[in-house]
C-alpha cells in the first residue's frame, strides 16, 4: 500500500492535508532533495511537488524519471503558475517524437 | 558503407547471410514495436495536456480561497484546523505492461468509509473560505491521481520509444547495409575466384595440348 506526498512551500501544500495527502514543508534545493530521498525510499507512490521547488532541484527529481516509482508530478503553488509542468510533457513529446507536435 | 573486416570464404558468406535475416526480423519488430508505442503516447499524452491544464486551474481556484482563509485566519487558528485529518488516503498500485514497458496504475482508497469527510475542523472557528479551498482541492483530487498516473506512464514510454527509436536505425541504416555490402563483396569476391580459375584451367588445357600433339 503507497502514499502520496505534497512538497513545497506551506502555503502551497496547506489545503492537501485536509485530504489525507501526507505534507512536507521545504523551501531550498537542499532541504528539498533530503526530503525527497526519504519520500521515494519510504513508501510514497505520488509525490507531488510544487513548480517553484521542482525548478530548483531538477537534477535530484531526473534521477527518478526512469523509475516506475515514485510519480513525481510538478503542481502550481499559490504564487502561480511557472508552466514547468506544461512544459516537461512538451519535453516528453519531444523526446519521443523528435519535436513537439502537439503545441 | 564500409564493409566489414571478414576474410572472403563460404564460410563468412553463410554466417553474414543469417546474421541479415536475424537483423531484418528483429528491425521490423522494432519498428513495429515504435509504430505501436507511438500510437499509445500520443493518445496519453493528449489526455495528459488537458488534464494538466484543468488541474492546474483546479489548483488555482483553490489557492484563491486558500490565501483568503489565510488573510482571515490567523496562522495558529489554521494549523490547528488542519493538523489532524480526518482522512488518509492509500494508493493502490498495479503495473501494467505496455509493449513491455511496465507502466503504473493508481486506484485511491480513503480511510474513512465517507470520501467526502473532508473537513477536519470545526465550523465555528473557521472560515468559510477555508471550506472552499479545501472543497475545491478535495475535487480535483481524482483528476491528480489520474495525472500523475498518465504523466508518468508518458515519461517511461517517452523514454523507452526514443531507445527504441534508436534501435530501429541502427539497423536500417547502419547494421543491415553493412551486412548487405560485405555479402556482396564475398560473393563478388568468389566469383572473381571461380572465374579466375577456370581461365587458368583453359590455359593449362591449351597449354597440355600444345605438348601433346607437338604444336610449335
Amino acid at each position: 500500500m503507497y502514499k502520496i506526498a505534497a512538497m513545497g512551500d506551506k502555503d502551497s501544500i496547506y489545503g492537501f492535508a485536509s485530504l489525507g495527502v501526507s505534507i512536507f514543508p521545504a523551501n531550498d534545493a537542499v532541504q528539498g532533495s533530503r526530503i525527497l530521498r526519504q519520500l521515494a525510499d519510504a513508501d510514497y507512490g505520488v509525490i507531488y511537488i510544487t513548480e517553484q521547488l521542482a525548478a530548483l532541484m531538477k537534477d535530484e527529481i531526473a534521477r527518478y524519471a526512469s523509475l516506475p516509482l515514485p510519480a513525481i508530478i510538478p503542481i502550481p503553488g499559490v504564487r502561480g503558475n511557472t508552466g514547468l509542468g506544461l512544459d516537461s510533457v512538451s519535453k516528453f513529446v519531444e523526446k519521443a517524437v523528435g519535436s513537439d507536435i502537439l503545441s | 558503407m564500409a564493409i566489414m573486416n571478414v576474410n572472403p570464404t563460404r564460410m563468412e558468406l553463410t554466417n553474414l547471410k543469417r546474421k541479415l535475416v536475424t537483423a531484418r526480423r528483429g528491425h521490423k519488430l522494432l519498428k513495429d514495436k515504435r509504430d505501436e508505442l507511438m500510437r499509445i503516447f500520443l493518445d496519453k499524452v493528449r489526455e495528459n495536456k488537458a488534464l494538466r491544464k484543468e488541474v492546474e486551474e483546479g489548483i488555482r481556484q483553490a489557492n484563491i480561497a486558500m490565501s483568503v482563509a489565510r488573510c482571515v485566519m490567523s496562522d495558529k487558528a489554521l494549523d490547528v484546523a488542519l493538523m489532524l485529518p480526518t482522512q488518509e488516503m492509500q494508493l493502490d498500485v498495479t503495473e501494467k505492461n505496455v509493449m513491455s514497458v511496465m507502466i503504473p496504475e493508481f486506484d485511491v482508497k480513503f480511510r474513512t468509509a465517507n470520501a467526502t469527510d473532508i473537513y477536519s475542523y470545526g465550523f465555528s472557528e473557521t472560515s468559510g473560505d477555508l471550506d472552499i479551498a479545501v472543497k475545491a482541492l478535495s475535487d480535483i483530487m481524482p483528476k491528480m491521481i489520474r495525472l500523475a498516473e498518465i504523466e508518468k506512464s508518458c515519461q517511461l514510454m517517452a523514454d523507452e520509444i526514443e531507445k527504441t527509436r534508436r534501435r530501429v536505425n541502427a539497423l536500417e541504416h547502419v547494421m543491415i547495409p553493412r551486412y548487405e555490402e560485405t555479402i556482396k563483396y564475398i560473393t563478388m569476391k568468389l566469383d572473381e575466384n571461380e572465374r579466375s580459375t577456370t581461365t587458368r584451367l583453359m590455359k593449362v588445357k591449351d597449354m597440355m595440348l600444345a605438348q601433346a600433339h607437338n604444336y610449335n
